[in-house]
């Protein structure tokens, strides 16, 4: 059983923002407008996030793309009264938008604020509505769930399918997310943690490698690259 | 308590007034409160028909005032069977004529408090969904089950002392509608007010008056750790638990005081609730607000002398940033005015205790206001803060609700009578056959 994890490599990063793009166009997620997006409400389920430290004129800003975190041990998923979120057994948190309760006890206990909130029901321009991703398992969600980051789980799916109609043995190198596939320098990875010989694996062991947030103690899944 | 007397006495006849009578006072009252909780419900079904993008909530602040009034309620709640349950175990004579007042405030509180979760629910469809596929890992699953137990204990611990009351009214309102006389003559469950029967009762309250104080203790203790058990600054904290259980207490009396000061004046219940009920009460409000001082220092303290960089920022929040004068008004609201009008003896009067409450009520509905909002608007990863401000439709749900709550209140007390009649009179029995013992007592006062 695999344990899906990703690492992105903040060197190769240039924060072009094409892995949010991607991730808008794979899943679905619906434009909040200008004024909603202002009031905090876009959402996103992978963002470019930008750190500033220091002041003028010693400022350095570091560009942190960040997806899910999928942790070993979430926080989101103990809250959750109805088990609406839970973890499968390839270590990907997902959500039951038929059982959410709208409760948003799990946006609160996420340290990293991954997790969102549908305030009103769903709504795209017409332009792009025609271009809405078919797949049944990204159907836009209804007004009152929660949803976010699932490693694109509807492309795991399907490189099974793919692999099974082809008959051969599905292989942890035929499934990426669409953040991964489309990310124009090169900087995301993704794979299988518990094979040794997996890119992943060996990146997210390099003197380099570190996670967000580690002394939360959720054991997060995506491992990133120092810079410089 | 013993068999009905005869001819209705004095206390009778001006605690069964309101049940016979309706002013014309009550009618504008009722249509008042009336109008401002249609408002709220107008607001409700809009926000349920919209999406709860009607309030000002967002991301990363995801509570608001609808948590922070389940918080109050659930707090409120601490009222009545908690001090009723306390005064009674340890014998406090003057309880008896409010202890009636303060265990309807307790059960009217928690119907609100547990609305308030359901307010606050994006899919409220689905309010059932707890029960059918709980998680009990998870604090609302502590809170659904230690609130259930609470209000079913606190129902029953307010019926069981009425049951001679409702016997007395089925046999002496015999004028009463129709339906009002098969209510009374099926609540009192044919209560003759016989040796056996009322020693019976006297076990059952004994029993319900002890198990309730843990009951309400654990309540007040899970509602905290639903922010205690996550990891947000100043959220997670040891002493969140038994804070949160002293400030119940603490907004608990003063609810109790406006309610029954308000009762007091409307229906001419001056001659039993009196100088000792606020006396006595109001050293214990006193007593709390000291409590209360006491927690909020060693929280604000322990968090601010450490540099730990998310919990200060919380803190600057609260004391210096855009939080700094709700927390001054909490302060002024919850210590400084209590203590300016409780400390001295002629200020612990109806008058005196009134505001105090009032000022408390209001000072602690910003201490749980303070406690849910400003720790979600410093989010730790890569945010800028946070602004909250909550909108039109959470303003008048939050209005709509206290006024169902005073709504209730004063309905019931249509119905049912405001003060112990029995536990009154026994009262007066004990008095009259320990006088010796009552002078000692009332010098040593």
């Amino acid at each position: 059983m695999p344990r899906w994890g990703m690492v992105i490599d903040l060197d190769k990063c240039f924060a072009c923002q094409s892995c949010t793009a991607a991730c808008r166009m794979e899943n679905n997620t619906p434009i909040a407008g200008k004024d909603q997006a202002e009031m905090g409400r876009a959402i996103l389920w992978n963002e470019v996030l930008p750190f500033v430290e220091g002041e003028y004129p010693n400022v350095n800003e570091t560009m942190i793309p960040r997806p899910c975190m999928h942790c070993d041990d979430p926080a989101c998923v103990k809250v959750c009264p109805v088990q609406a979120t839970y973890k499968n057994e390839e270590g990907i948190v997902l959500i039951d938008y038929e059982r959410c309760i709208g409760c948003r006890f799990c946006t609160v206990a996420c340290p990293f604020q991954v997790r969102y909130f549908n305030w009103f029901a769903p709504e795209w321009p017409e332009e792009l509505k025609a271009h809405l991703n078919p797949d049944p398992e990204v159907a836009p969600r209804p007004k009152g769930v929660v949803e976010k980051c699932t490693f694109c789980v509807q492309r795991l799916r399907k490189a099974r399918e793919k692999a099974e109609a082809e008959g051969r043995v599905f292989n942890a190198t035929d499934y990426i997310p669409a953040c991964v596939e489309t990310c124009t320098g090169h900087a995301r990875y993704f794979g299988d943690l518990d094979d040794p010989d997996s890119l992943v694996s060996q990146l997210a062991a390099s003197p380099r490698a570190f996670r967000l947030q580690e002394e939360m103690g959720t054991k997060p899944k995506v491992y990133y690259l120092k810079e410089g | 308590m013993t068999s009905i007397p005869t001819r209705e006495s004095e206390l009778e006849r001006t605690v069964l007034e309101p049940l016979r009578r309706t002013p014309t006072g009550f009618y504008l009252v009722i249509a008042g409160l009336g109008l401002v909780m249609l408002t709220g419900v107008a607001a409700l079904f809009n926000q349920w028909y919209l999406g709860l993008g009607m309030t000002g909530l967002n991301r990363p602040v995801y509570w608001g005032i609808y948590l922070t009034n389940f918080v109050f309620f659930i707090g409120i709640s601490h009222a009545g069977t908690l001090i009723s349950a306390i005064l009674r175990v340890t014998q406090a004579e003057w309880r008896r004529p409010i202890t009636r007042i303060a265990e309807a405030i307790t059960f009217f509180a928690l119907i609100l408090g547990l609305l308030q979760i359901w307010i606050d629910m994006g899919r409220p469809e689905r309010i059932l969904f707890p029960f059918l596929f709980g998680r009990f890992q998870s604090p609302f699953l502590w809170d659904f089950t230690c609130v259930g137990v609470y209000l079913m204990s606190s129902m029953l611990y307010l019926y069981l002392p009425m049951i001679p009351d409702l016997a007395r009214m089925r046999d002496r309102m015999t004028d009463a509608p129709r339906w009002r006389r098969w209510l009374y003559t099926l609540m009192s469950f044919g209560w003759h007010g016989n040796a056996e029967q009322r020693r019976r009762l006297e076990v059952a309250i004994g029993i319900i008056a002890i198990v309730i104080i843990p009951v309400a203790v654990s309540v007040h203790t899970v509602v905290s750790w639903i922010f205690g058990m996550t990891m947000q600054p100043m959220w997670h904290s040891t002493i969140l638990g038994p804070y949160f259980v002293v400030g119940a207490i603490f907004s608990g009396i003063a609810m109790l005081f406006v309610f029954m000061t308000l009762v007091r004046r409307a229906w001419h219940f001056e001659k039993w609730i009196g100088p000792k009920q606020y006396n006595y009460l109001g050293l214990l409000l006193l007593v709390m607000s000291a409590f209360w001082g006491y927690f909020t220092l060693a929280e604000f303290l322990t968090t601010g002398y450490a540099t730990l960089t998310h919990e200060t920022e919380v803190l600057h929040a609260k004391l210096t940033g855009e939080y700094a004068p709700a927390f001054w008004i909490m302060v002024v609201g919850n210590l400084v005015i209590p203590f300016a009008i409780l400390v001295r003896r002629n200020g612990r009067t109806p008058v005196g205790t009134f505001f105090a409450s009032l000022s408390i009520l209001v000072g602690m509905w910003v201490e749980r206001f303070l406690i849910v909002a400003p720790s979600l608007t410093r989010p730790s990863l890569g945010l800028l803060p946070a602004v909250y401000t909550p909108s039109l439709t959470e303003v008048a749900i939050t209005a709509g609700s206290l006024a169902l709550f005073a709504l209730l209140f004063l309905l019931f007390f249509k119905v049912f009578p405001a003060i112990s009649v029995w536990e009154v009179e026994e009262g007066e029995e004990v008095d009259a056959i320990q006088p010796k013992a009552r002078e000692l007592a009332h010098a040593a006062d």
